[in-house]
């Protein structure tokens, strides 16, 4: 494609640049808006609604079955747009039910099961610790979410607690609603129309905290999600892992619309998501006043579709040829006037106004893709190709731009069609939808927003009351803000701030607590901190297997501490030696490997000997000699003998050695 | 989307949030005076504005509560889409919202189907209850059933491929109301449209719970058929994405436009939307109290498979009765679909009381069918209640409480005593076929005719030869 310089091949002259925005928006300048949905999986005994254990499993036995899903209709006739077109495709859901860990209820061949009271107190001891209040009476709802992850075609989910909030750094976030709902099936291959579902996932209970709009900066959102991410780690009764949490996302900037973000697993990508949508969404409001700038009016799109198979029909395009060889396989186009370079408009990093349009054909069309002028010539289409395809529409290929899909007629059609009311929406700026995120921190259109028609009750579950004995053991369950657990550590603990802050939240707080409370204090809770924070850590950074240890050698290490058989320094060697011997006694390692302290007298005799052996340096330097010897002593003794009785026994010896010298 | 519920929050005391976006509660109001106002209020149907005495503020529109829930609550459809409960005492203030109305917005009504007809076999469809076809209020959940063939359609477009559908709904009754008088009025029903439209297939919608019962009834009823008939049902509502109903409608349709002229109750094969099958009436058992592949024929084999995805039905028994021989056979056109309340299924167990059947006796029953243990053995206990009963004109027939398997009355002395008394042991047909049966011999025949009868294999309630493979497989690792 020639590049020249006309008012319209230079497309964008007013527009900014993707890379530029990214550093430079000025988050309140453009009114960004972010709520959080952060869903946690629950770490309970057994499922939200059947007795199956709460666990993954990558082995054993497993039952495989196909189904379908069809959508239901309202009394007014309607049904939920994404539920009418994944039908449409004809989708094969193919469930692999393990054994292990699911049963007739996520086979959808039983009723649910009342619902698990463990994760409803839990959500509620959530819920009282950022001050939601609990309803009075929970009711369960059915989703409609026809995917395939679910193989009801719904998810089951209460509302436990409205209101409430958490505050950082002096700011308020409101916290809108919390829920508890059943987590989605996995997902596993997808071949054509044929996608597979693992069904142990299905059915683990999450919380789901929804905040208001009140995060104005993608640093804030990452703030406030590891926030409540730490808050709900302190239960102690979460999962942890990749892909047991997840945050949703609704972004807004002024102008823009409420679009909800789907899908973020890590945090990291959190801050990303935010400032690439807004990003979008100021492209999408600059793509609208160049829309006007160019003089062009939302009448002016029109679905007028021209069939160009002839112009493709020898094209040497492998997708060209590969469609067009369906049965019905056609090539359409339509002529946008004065888009020239619309088409290409980035978005997001490698997002185009283009890409969005082929979003669209794929979901309501069922296509593979669509091509568009600013893209052509390339994918194996001629530049000759692309000539006749304008000529055959009318258009001045220097001015105006087209849209092409190439497939079975219907599905051309349809999708094109799509992609025009796409275009249309253009000029009001910003549509109102669901995308799903990229691994970049972009994302994809999914689906419109879904209405209301998508919930319904739960007719299999009567509704439960949340009683004062619920309250009660919810109370029992709350969890200390991450604020207060730090001051608790740092005040009655002792530990210092950084070693603190860190424990907050970690995986290893629990075992910390666990451990502490269980040594009643004979072991320093700082000692026990670094062990588990700072030692094993880099041990196992190091490649030493440390996640072969279990709690309970730990645990006895550190007791063999606190009664003065190993010392401070051999703690952590023994604790390297013990988890390449998973099932050892901590006191046999410690003895067989020298690890066990001295008595007083066999560290006297070390001490005399090393002294005798310098006697020499001694009688030269006298008192200065004494780190010398100590740092010789120690070499020796390091992890048999407390430093301070090393120290203590040098000073005594070395007193008489050169009193009895002289 | 809908708006999440708007709740302000404003920091107060001890508490550090607090929620703030009703007038502020008057204080020294009457708390009764306000209750009287609430309870005008807080009627299904009303969108409402609530202030709680915890401090929540809600608005959303109160629905009917189902009666068995506890009255002291009430149940509020927030904006979000989600229900819950508030309590009524919790309730401080309230005032009504105006309603808007309810829009379609949002959603989606999909295109309707050409109208074309693509084969011209006719099928009626004739609705008796249970929700195979229905429709959800998404407010209040409630559920009902399409009345309408072109609603039907719109549901199950697939079903204008396999024929030309009519429907009506003769009843809409819980299957597990369903009785011998319901069993005559639809068999009644039946028969009428076959005589009006010949060569309709029938399909008969009916709760799941009993709907073997009823199509062992049209079996033995309708005699000869002249078209086919299906009963089919859902175990998974229609109101859900993966309800079993379309798929269970469309493989009774294509089975309803074979060439099958028996009674089938057409299911699912398997957990799986692979195939379905269609049952002999008469064999056919609910095994399962939920799964979708519920329905299976006991001891014998289905009629066919059915795959409704491509259409193709695959006669799997033989002795499948074929249509097109009805104008030569003179049974055709004589229904028998009399049944008598006067017969009784008896399940027997360990200790149970020989009054139990000489209260039947004193009751006037006419026949009793027994699910004997095993080979169809009862305590000696009973032995002479049940001589009384035969004695004075009562029909006593024993089936097996194992299900799969015959009765044998020959092999142990019980047996031998049994026979004795006067009982017929009715070989491996189903105890509740025995049921219906012995309730439609007595319906329409004379003692002895009704006796005899019961012997005879008229509807395949027999299955002749037991094959191994009858038996199904549990698996055990």
């Amino acid at each position: 494609m020639k590049k020249e310089s006309s008012p319209h091949t230079s497309p964008c002259g007013s527009m900014s640049e993707v890379s530029d925005v990214e550093t430079s928006l000025n988050w309140d300048h453009i009114g960004l808006k972010v709520g959080l949905e952060i869903h946690q999986q629950l770490k309970t005994e057994r499922k939200l609604f059947c007795n199956c254990r709460n666990t993954l499993v990558e082995e054993g036995p497993e039952v495989i079955f196909e189904r379908r899903l069809r959508p239901t209709r309202s009394e007014l006739g309607e049904v939920d747009v994404a539920a009418y077109f994944e039908w449409k495709k004809g989708r094969i859901y193919e469930y692999h039910a393990p054994l292990l860990a699911s049963c007739l209820v996520e086979a959808d061949e039983e009723p649910p099961h009342s619902m698990n009271k463990e994760a409803i107190e839990t959500a509620l001891g959530v819920a009282l610790a950022m001050d939601s209040r609990p309803v009075d009476e929970i009711h369960v709802m059915r989703k409609i979410v026809i995917d395939g992850s679910n193989t009801t075609g719904f998810q089951r989910t209460a509302l436990v607690s409205i209101g409430g909030g958490l505050e950082i750094k002096g700011k308020k976030y409101r916290i809108q609603t919390i829920c508890v709902e059943e987590d989605a099936a996995r997902k596993g291959e997808e071949k054509d129309e044929r996608i597979s579902y693992v069904l142990d996932r299905l059915g683990i209970p999450l919380i789901e905290i929804s905040t208001a709009p009140d995060i104005n900066s993608p640093e804030e959102a990452i703030e406030v999600a590891s926030w409540i991410g730490t808050l709900l780690r302190m239960t102690g009764k979460v999962r942890r892992g990749i892909g047991t949490i997840r945050q949703d996302l609704n972004v807004s900037i002024a102008g823009g619309e409420k679009v909800e973000i789907k899908g973020v697993q890590e945090l990291e990508i959190l801050p990303k998501a935010v400032s690439f949508e807004a990003m979008r969404q100021k492209k999408l409001l600059e793509l609208k006043e160049e829309l006007y700038r160019r003089g062009l009016k939302k009448d002016d799109i029109v679905f007028s579709p021209i069939d160009v198979t002839l112009i493709l029909k020898s094209s040497k395009s492998k997708v060209v040829e590969r469609n067009l060889s369906k049965t019905k396989g056609k090539a359409y186009a339509i002529l946008l006037r004065n888009f020239k370079g619309l088409l290409g408009f980035e978005l997001q990093p490698n997002r185009r106004f283009g890409t969005e349009l082929a979003d669209y054909a794929r979901f309501y069309g069922d296509v593979k893709g669509l091509f568009h002028g600013d893209e052509l010539p390339g994918y194996g289409i001629t530049e000759e190709e692309v000539r006749k395809i304008y000529d055959s529409l009318g258009g001045d290929i220097e001015k105006d731009s087209f849209i092409l899909i190439i497939d079975e007629e219907e599905k051309a059609l349809k999708s094109l069609k799509a992609a025009i009311d796409r275009i249309k929406a253009a000029f009001d700026g910003v549509p109102k939808e669901t995308r799903s995120i990229l691994p970049d921190g972009t994302s994809k259109f999914m689906r419109p927003q879904p209405g209301a028609a998508r919930m319904y009750p739960e007719t299999d579950i009567p509704p439960i009351p949340v009683s004062d004995e619920t309250l009660k053991r919810a109370l029992s369950l709350k969890p200390p803000t991450p604020e207060e657990k730090k001051r608790f550590y740092e005040e009655a603990l002792g530990l210092n701030p950084s070693l603190a802050e860190q424990l907050i939240g970690s995986e290893q707080q629990e075992m910390f607590e666990r451990l502490h409370s269980r040594l009643k204090g004979k072991v320093d809770p700082t000692t026990i901190a670094s062990l588990l924070l700072v030692h094993m850590v880099s041990m196992k950074r190091e490649g030493i297997p440390v996640d072969n240890l279990n709690e309970e050698q730990i645990y006895e290490s550190l007791v063999l501490l606190s009664e003065g058989k190993i010392t401070k320094e051999g703690l952590p060697e023994l604790i390297k030696l013990l988890s390449e011997r998973p099932n050892a006694k901590p006191i046999d390692i410690a003895k067989s490997s020298g690890l066990l302290t001295m008595g007083e007298k066999e560290v006297r005799d070390i001490v005399k000997k090393i002294i005798s052996e310098n006697a020499k340096v001694i009688e030269e330097r006298g008192e200065r000699s004494k780190s010398l010897l100590m740092g010789l002593i120690m070499k020796e003794l390091r992890g048999k003998a407390p430093g301070s009785l090393v120290a203590k026994l040098v000073e005594e010896e070395l007193k008489s050695f050169i009193q009895h010298r002289s | 989307m809908v708006e999440k519920p708007k709740i302000l929050l404003k920091e107060m005391g001890s508490s550090n949030f607090l929620f703030l976006n009703a007038p502020p509660f008057r204080a020294g109001s009457p708390v009764e005076n306000m209750k009287e106002d609430i309870s005008s209020l807080l009627v299904p149907g009303k969108r409402v504005k609530i202030r709680t005495k915890n401090g929540l503020s809600l608005s959303g529109l109160v629905l009917q509560r189902y009666e068995i829930f506890d009255p002291n609550y009430i149940t509020l459809k927030l904006d979000n889409g989600y229900n819950i409960g508030v309590k009524v005492d919790n309730i401080l203030e309230a005032e009504e919202e105006i309603v808007e109305e309810r829009k379609a917005s949002g959603e989606f009504v999909p295109e309707t189907l050409p109208s074309e007809v693509v084969s011209k076999k006719k099928i009626h469809i004739i609705a008796t209850g249970g929700t195979i076809a229905s429709k959800i209020d998404y407010v209040t959940g409630g559920v009902t059933p399409v009345l309408k063939t072109e609603e039907l359609l719109e549901m199950v477009p697939e079903l204008r491929k396999i024929g030309e559908i009519s429907s009506e709904i003769l009843m809409s009754i819980f299957s597990e109301n369903m009785a011998p008088p319901q069993w005559e009025e639809i068999a009644k029903r039946v028969y009428q449209y076959q005589q009006k439209e010949p060569g309709t297939g029938i399909l008969l919608t009916h709760g799941t719970d009993t709907l073997t019962y009823t199509a062992a009834a049209l079996s033995f009823a309708l005699g000869k058929l002249s078209s086919p008939v299906a009963v089919l049902g859902s175990q998974r509502s229609s109101d859900r994405p993966s309800s079993d109903s379309a798929f269970n409608l469309i493989a009774a349709s294509i089975y309803a436009s074979s060439d099958i002229c028996e009674v089938a109750a057409v299911m699912h094969g398997e957990t799986g939307d692979s195939y379905a099958l269609a049952h002999r009436g008469t064999r056919v058992r609910k095994m399962h109290s939920s799964r979708r592949d519920a329905f299976q024929s006991i001891s014998s084999l289905p009629i066919a498979k059915i795959d409704p995805f491509t259409g193709n039905i695959k006669v799997l028994r033989s002795d499948a009765r074929k249509c097109g021989n009805e104008l030569l056979d003179k049974e055709i056109g004589k229904p028998n679909y009399k049944f008598s309340d006067k017969v009784s299924l008896l399940k027997f167990y360990p200790g149970m009381p020989p009054e139990l059947i000489d209260f039947l006796v004193e009751r006037g029953i006419k026949g009793i069918i027994l699910e004997g243990t095993g080979l169809g053995h009862v305590s000696e206990q009973l032995i002479d209640s049940i001589k009384r009963a035969t004695d004075s004109g009562i029909i006593v027939g024993m089936t097996t409480q194992c299900i799969f398997g015959s009765v044998n009355l020959n092999v142990y002395s019980t047996g031998r005593l049994l026979i004795k008394a006067g009982v017929i042991g009715l070989g491996n047909m189903l105890p509740e076929t025995a049921y219906v049966k012995l309730s439609w011999a007595l319906g329409n025949f004379g003692y002895e005719e009704a006796k005899r009868i019961l012997l005879e294999n008229i509807a395949g309630e027999y299955e002749e030869r037991e094959l191994p493979s009858y038996f199904p497989m549990w698996k055990h690792e």
